[in-house]
Protein backbone atom coordinates (compact mmCIF):
# COMPACT_ATOMS: atom_id res chain seq x y z
CA UNK A 1 0.00 0.00 0.00
CA UNK A 2 1.35 3.40 -0.97
CA UNK A 3 1.63 6.06 1.76
CA UNK A 4 -0.54 8.47 -0.24
CA UNK A 5 -3.46 6.08 0.19
CA UNK A 6 -3.47 6.87 3.90
CA UNK A 7 -4.20 10.56 3.29
CA UNK A 8 -7.34 12.38 2.25
CA UNK A 9 -9.89 10.89 4.64
CA UNK A 10 -12.20 12.77 6.99
CA UNK A 11 -10.44 14.72 9.74
CA UNK A 12 -13.48 14.61 12.07
CA UNK A 13 -15.45 11.68 10.72
CA UNK A 14 -18.61 11.88 12.88
CA UNK A 15 -19.37 15.51 12.01
CA UNK A 16 -18.15 15.46 8.42
CA UNK A 17 -19.95 12.24 7.52
CA UNK A 18 -23.10 13.60 9.15
CA UNK A 19 -23.01 16.75 7.00
CA UNK A 20 -22.18 14.69 3.91
CA UNK A 21 -25.08 12.35 4.56
CA UNK A 22 -27.53 15.24 4.95
CA UNK A 23 -26.48 16.57 1.54
CA UNK A 24 -26.71 13.05 0.07
CA UNK A 25 -30.16 12.60 1.66
CA UNK A 26 -31.45 15.93 0.35
CA UNK A 27 -30.06 15.09 -3.09
CA UNK A 28 -31.76 11.66 -3.16
CA UNK A 29 -35.00 13.07 -1.75
CA UNK A 30 -35.10 15.97 -4.22
CA UNK A 31 -33.95 14.61 -7.61
CA UNK A 32 -32.55 17.27 -9.89
CA UNK A 33 -31.15 19.48 -7.12
CA UNK A 34 -27.39 19.93 -6.79
CA UNK A 35 -25.65 19.83 -3.40
CA UNK A 36 -22.08 20.28 -2.20
CA UNK A 37 -19.94 17.60 -0.56
CA UNK A 38 -16.61 18.44 1.05
CA UNK A 39 -14.08 17.08 3.50
CA UNK A 40 -12.24 14.32 1.64
CA UNK A 41 -9.30 14.44 -0.76
CA UNK A 42 -9.46 11.20 -2.75
CA UNK A 43 -6.73 10.32 -5.26
CA UNK A 44 -7.27 11.28 -8.93
CA UNK A 45 -9.37 10.63 -10.93
CA UNK A 46 -11.95 10.31 -8.12
CA UNK A 47 -13.79 13.58 -7.51
CA UNK A 48 -14.20 15.09 -4.05
CA UNK A 49 -17.95 14.41 -4.06
CA UNK A 50 -17.55 10.76 -5.10
CA UNK A 51 -14.83 10.28 -2.50
CA UNK A 52 -17.03 11.77 0.22
CA UNK A 53 -19.93 9.52 -0.79
CA UNK A 54 -17.72 6.44 -0.60
CA UNK A 55 -16.42 7.46 2.84
CA UNK A 56 -19.95 8.23 4.08
CA UNK A 57 -21.85 5.22 2.75
CA UNK A 58 -19.38 2.35 2.36
CA UNK A 59 -17.82 0.08 4.94
CA UNK A 60 -16.62 -3.52 5.22
CA UNK A 61 -20.13 -4.84 4.56
CA UNK A 62 -20.71 -3.07 1.22
CA UNK A 63 -19.08 -4.64 -1.87
CA UNK A 64 -17.91 -1.87 -4.20
CA UNK A 65 -17.27 -2.04 -7.95
CA UNK A 66 -14.69 0.35 -9.34
CA UNK A 67 -15.02 1.12 -13.06
CA UNK A 68 -12.00 0.34 -15.30
CA UNK A 69 -11.03 3.96 -15.88
CA UNK A 70 -10.92 4.56 -12.10
CA UNK A 71 -9.31 1.25 -11.19
CA UNK A 72 -5.78 2.37 -10.26
CA UNK A 73 -3.75 0.81 -7.43
CA UNK A 74 -3.90 4.09 -5.51
CA UNK A 75 -7.70 4.34 -5.78
CA UNK A 76 -8.08 0.72 -4.68
CA UNK A 77 -5.71 1.25 -1.75
CA UNK A 78 -7.45 4.47 -0.74
CA UNK A 79 -10.89 2.83 -0.69
CA UNK A 80 -9.57 -0.24 1.12
CA UNK A 81 -7.73 1.75 3.78
CA UNK A 82 -10.51 4.26 4.48
CA UNK A 83 -13.62 2.05 4.19
CA UNK A 84 -12.58 -1.62 4.06
CA UNK A 85 -15.15 -2.18 1.33
CA UNK A 86 -14.48 -5.39 -0.65
CA UNK A 87 -13.74 -4.57 -4.32
CA UNK A 88 -15.87 -6.78 -6.57
CA UNK A 89 -17.24 -7.24 -10.10
CA UNK A 90 -20.35 -5.35 -11.20
CA UNK A 91 -23.01 -8.05 -10.54
CA UNK A 92 -21.93 -8.44 -6.89
CA UNK A 93 -21.66 -4.73 -6.13
CA UNK A 94 -23.79 -2.80 -3.67
CA UNK A 95 -22.04 0.40 -4.75
CA UNK A 96 -20.31 1.21 -8.01
CA UNK A 97 -17.95 4.05 -8.82
CA UNK A 98 -16.90 5.13 -12.30
CA UNK A 99 -17.63 7.13 -15.41
CA UNK A 100 -20.85 6.47 -17.31
CA UNK A 101 -18.86 4.57 -19.94
CA UNK A 102 -17.42 2.40 -17.13
CA UNK A 103 -20.80 1.59 -15.64
CA UNK A 104 -22.76 0.84 -18.83
CA UNK A 105 -24.36 -1.49 -19.63
CA UNK A 106 -26.23 -0.93 -16.38
CA UNK A 107 -28.17 -4.21 -16.52
CA UNK A 108 -25.11 -5.83 -14.92
CA UNK A 109 -25.96 -4.23 -11.57
CA UNK A 110 -28.26 -5.63 -8.89
CA UNK A 111 -31.79 -4.21 -9.09
CA UNK A 112 -33.08 -5.90 -5.93
CA UNK A 113 -35.51 -8.76 -5.46
CA UNK A 114 -39.28 -8.48 -5.87
CA UNK A 115 -39.74 -9.00 -2.11
CA UNK A 116 -36.57 -7.05 -1.17
CA UNK A 117 -36.20 -4.22 -3.70
CA UNK A 118 -33.73 -2.49 -1.37
CA UNK A 119 -31.07 -5.12 -2.20
CA UNK A 120 -29.99 -3.11 -5.20
CA UNK A 121 -26.91 -1.24 -6.32
CA UNK A 122 -26.23 2.46 -5.90
CA UNK A 123 -24.18 3.89 -8.77
CA UNK A 124 -21.83 6.82 -8.25
CA UNK A 125 -21.34 8.22 -11.74
CA UNK A 126 -18.51 10.69 -12.30
CA UNK A 127 -19.65 13.37 -14.73
CA UNK A 128 -17.59 15.89 -16.74
CA UNK A 129 -20.29 18.51 -16.07
CA UNK A 130 -23.32 18.66 -13.79
CA UNK A 131 -26.05 21.22 -14.42
CA UNK A 132 -29.79 21.57 -13.93
CA UNK A 133 -30.47 21.41 -17.65
CA UNK A 134 -31.28 18.49 -19.90
CA UNK A 135 -33.83 15.67 -19.52
CA UNK A 136 -37.05 16.47 -17.67
CA UNK A 137 -37.58 14.75 -14.32
CA UNK A 138 -40.88 14.12 -12.55
CA UNK A 139 -41.82 11.90 -9.64
CA UNK A 140 -41.48 11.67 -5.85
CA UNK A 141 -39.42 14.50 -4.38
CA UNK A 142 -40.15 16.86 -7.26
CA UNK A 143 -42.89 19.49 -6.81
CA UNK A 144 -43.60 20.02 -10.52
CA UNK A 145 -40.63 19.06 -12.65
CA UNK A 146 -36.84 19.37 -12.65
CA UNK A 147 -34.04 19.09 -15.15
CA UNK A 148 -30.67 17.40 -14.78
CA UNK A 149 -27.74 16.82 -17.15
CA UNK A 150 -27.98 13.02 -17.27
CA UNK A 151 -25.47 11.05 -19.33
CA UNK A 152 -28.38 9.45 -21.24
CA UNK A 153 -32.12 8.92 -20.88
CA UNK A 154 -32.81 5.41 -22.21
CA UNK A 155 -31.00 3.55 -19.40
CA UNK A 156 -32.87 5.55 -16.74
CA UNK A 157 -36.22 5.04 -18.47
CA UNK A 158 -35.57 1.30 -18.59
CA UNK A 159 -34.62 1.44 -14.90
CA UNK A 160 -37.83 3.31 -14.01
CA UNK A 161 -39.84 0.65 -15.85
CA UNK A 162 -38.54 -1.92 -13.34
CA UNK A 163 -39.96 0.00 -10.34
CA UNK A 164 -40.01 -0.89 -7.46
CA UNK A 165 -36.86 -2.69 -8.58
CA UNK A 166 -33.96 -0.76 -10.04
CA UNK A 167 -30.66 0.87 -9.16
CA UNK A 168 -30.25 4.34 -7.68
CA UNK A 169 -27.77 6.84 -9.03
CA UNK A 170 -25.60 9.63 -7.68
CA UNK A 171 -24.04 11.96 -10.24
CA UNK A 172 -20.87 13.68 -9.08
CA UNK A 173 -18.70 16.43 -10.56
CA UNK A 174 -15.97 18.10 -8.51
CA UNK A 175 -17.48 18.73 -5.09
CA UNK A 176 -21.07 18.73 -6.35
CA UNK A 177 -23.60 15.94 -6.28
CA UNK A 178 -27.11 15.25 -7.58
CA UNK A 179 -29.13 12.07 -7.44
CA UNK A 180 -31.61 10.12 -9.51
CA UNK A 181 -33.53 7.50 -7.54
CA UNK A 182 -35.25 4.67 -9.42
CA UNK A 183 -38.63 6.35 -8.77
CA UNK A 184 -37.95 9.34 -11.06
CA UNK A 185 -39.53 9.47 -14.51
CA UNK A 186 -37.10 10.75 -17.14
CA UNK A 187 -38.15 12.35 -20.45
CA UNK A 188 -35.82 13.64 -23.12
CA UNK A 189 -36.43 17.26 -24.08
CA UNK B 1 -22.77 20.57 26.61
CA UNK B 2 -21.81 17.33 24.88
CA UNK B 3 -21.01 14.14 26.75
CA UNK B 4 -17.45 13.50 25.61
CA UNK B 5 -17.68 9.81 26.45
CA UNK B 6 -20.06 9.23 23.55
CA UNK B 7 -19.59 9.54 19.82
CA UNK B 8 -21.45 12.40 18.13
CA UNK B 9 -25.18 11.59 18.29
CA UNK B 10 -24.54 8.53 20.50
CA UNK B 11 -24.32 5.78 17.85
CA UNK B 12 -21.00 4.53 16.49
CA UNK B 13 -20.05 5.48 12.94
CA UNK B 14 -20.59 2.09 11.33
CA UNK B 15 -24.09 1.85 12.79
CA UNK B 16 -24.96 5.30 11.48
CA UNK B 17 -23.54 4.36 8.06
CA UNK B 18 -25.78 1.26 8.00
CA UNK B 19 -28.85 3.29 9.02
CA UNK B 20 -28.03 5.96 6.44
CA UNK B 21 -27.90 3.38 3.65
CA UNK B 22 -31.32 2.09 4.76
CA UNK B 23 -32.74 5.63 4.80
CA UNK B 24 -31.48 6.31 1.26
CA UNK B 25 -33.04 3.09 -0.08
CA UNK B 26 -36.24 4.00 1.74
CA UNK B 27 -36.28 7.41 0.05
CA UNK B 28 -35.65 5.78 -3.34
CA UNK B 29 -38.57 3.34 -2.86
CA UNK B 30 -41.27 5.48 -1.18
CA UNK B 31 -43.43 3.49 1.24
CA UNK B 32 -41.31 0.31 1.16
CA UNK B 33 -40.09 -0.92 4.56
CA UNK B 34 -36.31 -1.35 4.49
CA UNK B 35 -34.96 -3.84 7.05
CA UNK B 36 -32.12 -2.49 9.17
CA UNK B 37 -30.01 -3.82 12.05
CA UNK B 38 -31.72 -1.89 14.84
CA UNK B 39 -29.57 -1.36 17.92
CA UNK B 40 -30.46 -1.39 21.56
CA UNK B 41 -30.89 2.18 22.70
CA UNK B 42 -30.77 3.52 26.25
CA UNK B 43 -34.57 3.56 26.43
CA UNK B 44 -37.19 0.82 26.25
CA UNK B 45 -38.80 -0.36 23.03
CA UNK B 46 -41.98 1.59 22.50
CA UNK B 47 -40.34 4.84 23.60
CA UNK B 48 -39.09 5.77 20.17
CA UNK B 49 -35.96 3.66 19.67
CA UNK B 50 -36.52 3.60 15.90
CA UNK B 51 -37.10 7.33 15.66
CA UNK B 52 -34.08 8.02 17.85
CA UNK B 53 -31.82 5.92 15.61
CA UNK B 54 -33.06 7.67 12.46
CA UNK B 55 -32.65 11.06 14.13
CA UNK B 56 -29.12 10.13 15.27
CA UNK B 57 -28.18 9.15 11.71
CA UNK B 58 -29.55 12.43 10.30
CA UNK B 59 -28.36 15.00 12.85
CA UNK B 60 -25.60 17.44 12.01
CA UNK B 61 -24.02 19.72 14.65
CA UNK B 62 -25.81 22.76 13.17
CA UNK B 63 -29.29 21.26 13.56
CA UNK B 64 -32.09 22.60 15.72
CA UNK B 65 -34.12 19.70 17.11
CA UNK B 66 -37.75 19.64 18.15
CA UNK B 67 -39.33 16.56 19.72
CA UNK B 68 -43.06 16.13 20.18
CA UNK B 69 -45.14 13.43 21.79
CA UNK B 70 -48.79 13.49 20.65
CA UNK B 71 -48.21 17.11 19.62
CA UNK B 72 -46.81 18.19 22.97
CA UNK B 73 -43.25 19.40 23.54
CA UNK B 74 -43.41 19.05 27.30
CA UNK B 75 -44.28 15.39 27.91
CA UNK B 76 -41.86 12.85 29.36
CA UNK B 77 -40.97 11.11 26.10
CA UNK B 78 -40.36 14.37 24.25
CA UNK B 79 -38.34 15.95 27.06
CA UNK B 80 -36.12 12.91 27.57
CA UNK B 81 -35.34 12.43 23.85
CA UNK B 82 -34.63 16.14 23.46
CA UNK B 83 -32.21 16.04 26.42
CA UNK B 84 -30.63 12.87 25.06
CA UNK B 85 -29.59 14.63 21.86
CA UNK B 86 -28.64 17.83 23.67
CA UNK B 87 -26.20 15.75 25.70
CA UNK B 88 -24.89 13.37 23.04
CA UNK B 89 -24.95 15.58 19.92
CA UNK B 90 -24.79 19.06 21.41
CA UNK B 91 -27.49 20.29 19.05
CA UNK B 92 -29.72 23.30 19.68
CA UNK B 93 -33.31 22.51 20.64
CA UNK B 94 -36.53 24.40 20.18
CA UNK B 95 -40.24 24.03 20.70
CA UNK B 96 -41.11 26.22 17.68
CA UNK B 97 -42.02 24.19 14.58
CA UNK B 98 -40.75 26.88 12.22
CA UNK B 99 -37.30 27.07 13.88
CA UNK B 100 -36.62 23.32 13.85
CA UNK B 101 -34.59 21.59 11.14
CA UNK B 102 -35.23 18.08 12.47
CA UNK B 103 -38.50 17.21 14.22
CA UNK B 104 -38.91 13.83 15.88
CA UNK B 105 -42.55 13.05 16.45
CA UNK B 106 -44.64 10.48 18.20
CA UNK B 107 -48.09 10.18 16.61
CA UNK B 108 -48.70 13.71 15.27
CA UNK B 109 -47.77 15.95 12.35
CA UNK B 110 -47.36 19.58 13.47
CA UNK B 111 -50.25 21.90 12.55
CA UNK B 112 -47.86 24.46 11.09
CA UNK B 113 -46.97 23.52 7.51
CA UNK B 114 -43.42 22.19 7.18
CA UNK B 115 -40.90 23.69 4.78
CA UNK B 116 -38.08 22.50 2.54
CA UNK B 117 -34.96 21.78 4.57
CA UNK B 118 -36.93 20.24 7.45
CA UNK B 119 -36.97 16.52 8.27
CA UNK B 120 -39.86 14.91 10.14
CA UNK B 121 -38.89 11.65 11.91
CA UNK B 122 -41.74 9.41 13.05
CA UNK B 123 -41.56 6.88 15.87
CA UNK B 124 -43.31 3.78 14.58
CA UNK B 125 -44.49 0.89 16.80
CA UNK B 126 -45.81 -1.49 14.08
CA UNK B 127 -44.57 -0.56 10.59
CA UNK B 128 -46.50 -3.29 8.75
CA UNK B 129 -50.01 -2.09 7.83
CA UNK B 130 -51.11 -5.68 7.19
CA UNK B 131 -49.72 -7.10 10.46
CA UNK B 132 -53.01 -7.28 12.37
CA UNK B 133 -54.64 -8.91 9.35
CA UNK B 134 -51.82 -11.37 8.61
CA UNK B 135 -49.32 -12.11 11.40
CA UNK B 136 -46.72 -13.91 9.24
CA UNK B 137 -43.93 -11.72 7.90
CA UNK B 138 -43.32 -14.14 5.01
CA UNK B 139 -46.94 -13.64 3.90
CA UNK B 140 -47.11 -9.86 4.28
CA UNK B 141 -43.84 -9.52 2.38
CA UNK B 142 -45.32 -11.60 -0.44
CA UNK B 143 -48.48 -9.47 -0.37
CA UNK B 144 -46.39 -6.29 -0.78
CA UNK B 145 -44.42 -7.96 -3.58
CA UNK B 146 -47.63 -8.91 -5.43
CA UNK B 147 -49.34 -5.62 -4.56
CA UNK B 148 -52.09 -7.74 -3.04
CA UNK B 149 -53.88 -5.30 -0.76
CA UNK B 150 -57.36 -6.77 -1.01
CA UNK B 151 -57.25 -7.76 2.66
CA UNK B 152 -56.89 -4.12 3.70
CA UNK B 153 -59.98 -3.16 1.72
CA UNK B 154 -61.86 -6.06 3.32
CA UNK B 155 -60.89 -4.67 6.73
CA UNK B 156 -62.19 -1.21 5.83
CA UNK B 157 -65.33 -2.77 4.36
CA UNK B 158 -65.93 -4.70 7.59
CA UNK B 159 -65.65 -1.39 9.44
CA UNK B 160 -68.51 -0.09 7.30
CA UNK B 161 -70.57 -3.27 7.67
CA UNK B 162 -70.19 -3.19 11.45
CA UNK B 163 -70.19 0.52 12.27
CA UNK B 164 -71.78 2.17 9.24
CA UNK B 165 -68.59 4.09 8.54
CA UNK B 166 -64.84 3.51 8.31
CA UNK B 167 -64.14 3.41 12.04
CA UNK B 168 -60.35 3.36 11.71
CA UNK B 169 -59.42 6.70 13.25
CA UNK B 170 -55.64 6.47 13.57
CA UNK B 171 -52.92 4.38 11.89
CA UNK B 172 -55.02 4.92 8.75
CA UNK B 173 -53.31 3.18 5.78
CA UNK B 174 -52.17 5.16 2.75
CA UNK B 175 -51.11 4.05 -0.72
CA UNK B 176 -47.84 5.68 -1.74
CA UNK B 177 -47.32 6.67 -5.39
CA UNK B 178 -49.81 3.99 -6.47
CA UNK B 179 -47.56 1.17 -5.27
CA UNK B 180 -46.94 0.37 -1.58
CA UNK B 181 -49.58 0.50 1.14
CA UNK B 182 -47.90 2.17 4.09
CA UNK B 183 -48.64 2.53 7.79
CA UNK B 184 -48.29 6.22 8.63
CA UNK B 185 -47.60 5.33 12.32
CA UNK B 186 -50.48 5.95 14.75
CA UNK B 187 -51.12 9.55 13.71
CA UNK B 188 -54.81 10.53 13.79
CA UNK B 189 -56.38 10.26 10.35
CA UNK B 190 -56.88 14.03 10.64
CA UNK B 191 -53.16 14.27 9.84
CA UNK B 192 -53.23 11.95 6.82
CA UNK B 193 -53.72 14.70 4.21
CA UNK B 194 -50.49 16.32 5.46
CA UNK B 195 -48.49 13.21 4.50
CA UNK B 196 -48.98 13.90 0.80
CA UNK B 197 -47.22 16.69 -1.02
CA UNK B 198 -45.33 17.72 2.11
CA UNK B 199 -42.29 19.94 1.44
CA UNK B 200 -40.28 18.23 4.20
CA UNK B 201 -38.61 14.80 4.08
CA UNK B 202 -40.58 12.31 6.17
CA UNK B 203 -38.68 9.37 7.67
CA UNK B 204 -40.20 6.52 9.68
CA UNK B 205 -38.21 4.42 12.15
CA UNK B 206 -39.43 1.25 13.88
CA UNK B 207 -36.77 0.06 16.35
CA UNK B 208 -38.24 -3.14 17.73
CA UNK B 209 -39.52 -4.20 14.30
CA UNK B 210 -36.24 -3.15 12.61
CA UNK B 211 -37.73 -1.25 9.69
CA UNK B 212 -37.11 2.17 8.14
CA UNK B 213 -39.28 3.74 5.47
CA UNK B 214 -39.69 7.15 3.97
CA UNK B 215 -41.79 9.63 2.06
CA UNK B 216 -39.71 12.02 -0.03
CA UNK B 217 -41.10 15.57 -0.40
CA UNK B 218 -44.06 16.09 -2.73
CA UNK B 219 -44.97 12.42 -2.76
CA UNK B 220 -48.46 11.09 -3.38
CA UNK B 221 -49.98 9.31 -0.36
CA UNK B 222 -53.67 8.50 -0.77
CA UNK B 223 -55.73 7.33 2.19
CA UNK B 224 -57.53 4.13 1.22
CA UNK B 225 -61.31 4.46 0.90
CA UNK B 226 -64.30 3.57 -1.27
CA UNK B 227 -66.14 5.67 -3.85
CA UNK B 228 -69.32 5.63 -1.74
CA UNK B 229 -67.47 5.94 1.59
CA UNK B 230 -64.76 8.53 0.91
CA UNK B 231 -61.96 9.21 3.37
CA UNK B 232 -62.80 11.95 5.91
CA UNK B 233 -60.07 13.62 7.98
CA UNK B 234 -62.11 13.79 11.17
CA UNK B 235 -61.54 15.69 14.41
CA UNK B 236 -63.57 16.58 17.50
CA UNK B 237 -66.33 18.95 16.43
CA UNK B 238 -65.22 21.87 18.60
CA UNK B 239 -62.86 24.80 18.60
CA UNK B 240 -59.88 24.89 20.95
CA UNK B 241 -60.99 26.18 24.35
CA UNK B 242 -57.67 27.91 24.96
CA UNK B 243 -56.82 29.53 21.61
CA UNK B 244 -60.08 29.27 19.68
CA UNK B 245 -58.53 27.48 16.68
CA UNK B 246 -61.33 25.84 14.70
CA UNK B 247 -59.25 23.66 12.40
CA UNK B 248 -56.61 22.07 14.63
CA UNK B 249 -56.61 18.55 16.07
CA UNK B 250 -57.98 18.55 19.62
CA UNK B 251 -57.40 16.62 22.83
CA UNK B 252 -60.36 16.16 25.15
CA UNK B 253 -59.54 16.95 28.78
CA UNK B 254 -61.86 15.90 31.62
CA UNK B 255 -61.89 18.74 34.14
CA UNK B 256 -64.01 17.37 37.02
CA UNK B 257 -66.19 14.40 37.97
CA UNK B 258 -69.41 16.17 36.91
CA UNK B 259 -68.86 15.56 33.19
CA UNK B 260 -67.20 18.87 32.46
CA UNK B 261 -64.63 18.78 29.74
CA UNK B 262 -62.58 21.03 27.57
CA UNK B 263 -61.01 20.64 24.15
CA UNK B 264 -57.49 21.92 23.61
CA UNK B 265 -55.09 21.81 20.68
CA UNK B 266 -52.92 18.71 20.73
CA UNK B 267 -50.09 20.75 19.13
CA UNK B 268 -48.82 22.79 22.11
CA UNK B 269 -46.53 25.01 20.01
CA UNK B 270 -49.39 25.86 17.62
CA UNK B 271 -51.75 26.63 20.52
CA UNK B 272 -49.15 28.60 22.46
CA UNK B 273 -48.17 30.76 19.51
CA UNK B 274 -51.83 31.50 18.75
CA UNK B 275 -52.42 32.52 22.36
CA UNK B 276 -49.30 34.66 22.29
CA UNK B 277 -50.74 36.35 19.22
CA UNK B 278 -53.86 37.26 21.21
CA UNK B 279 -56.33 34.53 20.23
CA UNK B 280 -58.54 33.51 23.14
CA UNK B 281 -60.83 30.47 23.25
CA UNK B 282 -63.99 29.76 25.23
CA UNK B 283 -62.22 28.95 28.50
CA UNK B 284 -58.94 30.70 27.76
CA UNK B 285 -57.57 33.74 29.50
CA UNK B 286 -55.37 36.25 27.68
CA UNK B 287 -51.71 35.48 28.31
CA UNK B 288 -49.89 37.92 30.55
CA UNK B 289 -48.21 40.40 28.27
CA UNK B 290 -50.45 39.31 25.39
CA UNK B 291 -52.40 41.73 23.26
Amino acid sequence: MTPEALLGGFATAPQQSARAFRAALEAMARPGTIWTLDGAAPPAPVSIAAGVLVLTLCDGTTPLHVGPSFDTPLVRDWITFHTGAPLVAAPDAQFALGSWADLTPTHRFAVGLPDYPDRSATLIVEMPTLTTTGPRLTGPGIATHAHLSLPETAAFQANRALFPLGFDTYLTCGNRVAALPRSTKVEAV
Amino acid sequence: MTEQAYNFAYLDEQTKTMIRRAILKGVAIPGYQVPFASREMPMPYGWGTGGVQVTAACLVPEDTLKVIDQGADDTTNAVSIRRFFQRTAGVAVTEATTEATVIQTRHRIPETALAEGQILVYQVPIPEPLRFLEPRETETRKMHELEDYGLMHVKLYEDIARHGQIATSYDYPVKVEGRYVMDPSPIPKFDNPKLAGNAAIQLFGAGREQRIYALPPYTEAISLDFDDYPFVASKADHACDLCGAAASYLDEVITDDQGSRMFVCSDTDFCGSRRAAGHVGRLGTPLAGGK
